[in-house]
């Protein structure tokens, strides 16, 4: 193989990118770092000393700290709830959109208008919407239906990329098979679009897990992750938050792993299934 | 081709087909003025056709003719605008794809991307809830009908087109269908497969007794498998019949043309088809004689091609025997006189 000189342009680029990712990940590193800042140190360098410290403090509930324990499991809860909703609603809206229908386009176009609208007025308008017909708000109606404003629209558009690839005559032929439509979904769809499905379960985990836009008005009383952290930061505070960005992003790459492995372990399982049969 | 002694359960005949033998039953598929509209446009235009058991149809005709909507009507996948269809005596035009009796091939052969090829073919006998054990026994009796058996644990992106062909034909007929229904099945592949899965398909066919229906494009495809040809255009119907019956006497100029191998020639107020390897140059053979010039040929093993123009009836073509051609070889330009026999001729409707 003969190796042809770089061009010009190709080391601009390389150093655009470098700056790119500095720009991406430098600002994490230093929250990863200063989460291990000495028990004297503060909100900035200079390091003074490693510890432990702010992950004691924020597990011991010390100064700082706030309602943070509480806050995740709320958000826990509602991550889990607005995931599920989310692909159950996407994957049958989906399926549904394969043919058209009337007012399918109207449907449509006002899904995908609430990912338009900034998130802070659809949250305003809710928020207003209910008090107007004085109606408490609380997290598992109007906090969770805040945040499919924003998770839906997502998994809708993915779910129509995934089925636009689908083949309709896989359908056909498990129809052709004998398949009533029960067992055509199971055996034949589900399986064929599993990857978008858990992709947009993902989706809609994560995004309810870092949203406060739409829902901070609508969560009634108690707070999720983003607001406690952003009542939080802006009061005085200490490397305790560090320590929660660190445990935070901890805790998505496992997720995000996670996920991985288990769509590896399919693939892996047929393969296998296959090595075991040609051996 | 072999089959495999321990082969049972697809030999034993269906039913059907013993009533068939008793003379019981004529048809496999028969439709009765059957009508397809997509909106304004008619892509099946009142079609009535026979199909006599345990027959090879080939439904022939250029794109957008109707023949692929026909076929998926058949299926089930399509519903008929107005007509009716019956398989083997029975009025499906109102079923449910599931409960016709027929299976049909896909084009992209449709192959789940999920299951391996023994669990694609096994995939009826599933949703039936076979035990697995005899699911997969079943399954791999197909498997060596088509002689797919050693690739059984593989996954269809694994395999070629032609491999993943003869596994969609295996899942389709482990079903028993008593009619298969095949879209283009030949199309995606090389020439050479394309041959060898020709023979194969009329090889399956006859041994299983049921009747295909098997839509092309390909001519030479129809004329080599058909018991019953279909020539189709514009939704109807052209001519329908034995394959060798629709080369020698086709009906009609659109027939003549499309099957190919024919010269359709007006003269002295009438139209008439003649065969190109009937035709002849300078060979003074009496009957009817026609000037023209030649604008090319073509070298084809046993026969050369020899393109010709004439101002009145525009291409013509005729078939010299290479040893004959190449003993006086014409060149392009010449002007030449082309003859055939009267006997020769097909008298067409005037176009």
């Amino acid at each position: 193989m003969s190796r042809r000189r770089r061009s010009t342009s190709f080391y601009v680029l390389s150093f655009i990118f470098l700056l790119f990712v500095l720009f991406l990940y430098g600002p994490m590193f230093c929250v990863y770092l200063l989460s291990f800042q000495g028990p004297t140190g503060g909100m900035s360098f200079p390091m003074r000393g490693f510890s432990l410290t702010w992950y004691q403090t924020l597990f011991e509930g010390g100064r700082g700290v706030g309602d943070l324990g509480n806050a995740f499991w709320r958000s826990m809860r509602l991550c889990v709830i607005v995931a599920v909703l989310s692909s159950l609603i996407a994957v049958a809206a989906g399926l549904a959109y394969r043919r058209r229908f009337f007012g399918s386009n109207a449907v449509f176009y006002t899904a995908i208008m609430s990912m338009v609208v900034p998130g802070i007025f659809v949250g305003f308008g809710i928020a207003l919407a209910l008090s107007l017909f004085g109606i408490k708000s609380d997290w598992w109606y109007s906090g969770v239906g805040a945040q499919l404003t924003w998770s839906l629209p997502f998994g809708l558009l993915i779910m129509f990329i995934v089925l636009g690839r689908f083949n309709p005559a896989y359908e056909e032929a498990a129809t052709d098979l004998g398949a009533t439509p029960r067992q055509r979904f199971l055996y034949v769809i589900l399986p064929i679009i599993l990857p978008g499905v858990i992709g947009i379960t993902m989706a809609g985990f994560t995004s309810s897990y870092d949203e406060s836009a739409r829902s901070a008005l609508n969560m009634g009383t108690g707070n999720t992750m983003p607001m406690e952290l952003t009542a939080l930061l802006g009061a005085a505070t200490t490397p305790a938050m560090f320590a929660v960005g660190t445990l935070t992003t901890l805790f998505m790459f496992t997720l995000v792993i996670g996920t991985l492995l288990i769509i590896g372990r399919i693939a892996r399982r047929r393969q296998v299934r296959l090595n075991a049969a040609t051996a | 081709m072999r089959i495999d002694p321990g082969f049972n359960a697809l030999t034993a005949p269906l039913p059907e087909v013993e009533e068939a033998q008793a003379g019981i039953q004529k048809y496999d598929v028969e439709v009765v003025a059957v009508t397809k509209k997509f909106g304004d446009t008619t892509a099946v235009d009142n079609v009535s056709l026979r199909i006599p058991v345990a027959s090879y149809c080939c439904l022939l005709g250029p794109s957008g003719c109707g023949k692929t909507t026909m076929l998926r009507m058949l299926a089930g996948h399509e519903f008929v605008t107005d007509g009716d269809i019956l398989i083997r005596n029975k009025n499906v035009t109102n079923e449910s794809a599931l409960n016709r009796g027929t299976s049909m091939m896909f084009q992209s052969y449709a192959l789940f991307p999920h299951l391996s090829v023994i669990d694609n073919v096994a995939f009826s006998l599933k949703l039936k809830k076979v035990a697995k054990a005899e699911r997969h026994a079943r399954a791999m009796d197909y498997l060596k009908l088509v002689q797919m058996e050693t690739m059984a644990h593989r996954m269809p992106s694994q395999l070629s087109g032609g491999q993943q062909q003869r596994v969609a034909l295996a899942r389709s007929l482990i079903t028993r269908p008593r009619v298969l229904l095949l879209d283009e099945p030949l199309s995606a592949l090389d020439p050479f497969l394309r041959v060898l899965m020709r023979t194969e398909l009329k090889r399956i066919q006859r041994e299983l007794g049921i009747t295909f229906v098997h839509v092309t494009h390909s001519q030479e495809e129809a004329l080599a498998l058909s018991d019953v040809m279909v020539v189709m255009d514009h939704g109807q119907i052209q001519q329908a019949g034995p394959a060798r019956e629709v080369f020698e006497s086709p009906a009609n100029s659109f027939v003549a043309r499309f099957i190919g191998g024919h010269n359709v020639i007006s003269m002295e107020g009438r139209t008439v088809a003649v065969r190109a390897d009937r035709c002849r140059i300078a060979e003074g053979i009496g009957g009817r004689q026609l000037a023209a010039e030649v604008v090319g040929s073509e070298y084809q093993g046993p026969v050369v091609r020899l393109n010709l123009k004439c101002e009145a009836n525009g291409d013509l073509s005729a078939l010299i025997p290479d040893a004959r051609f190449f003993s006086d070889p014409p060149k392009v330009g010449d002007k030449v006189t082309m003859s055939w026999l009267a006997e020769d001729e097909a008298a067409l409707p005037a176009a």
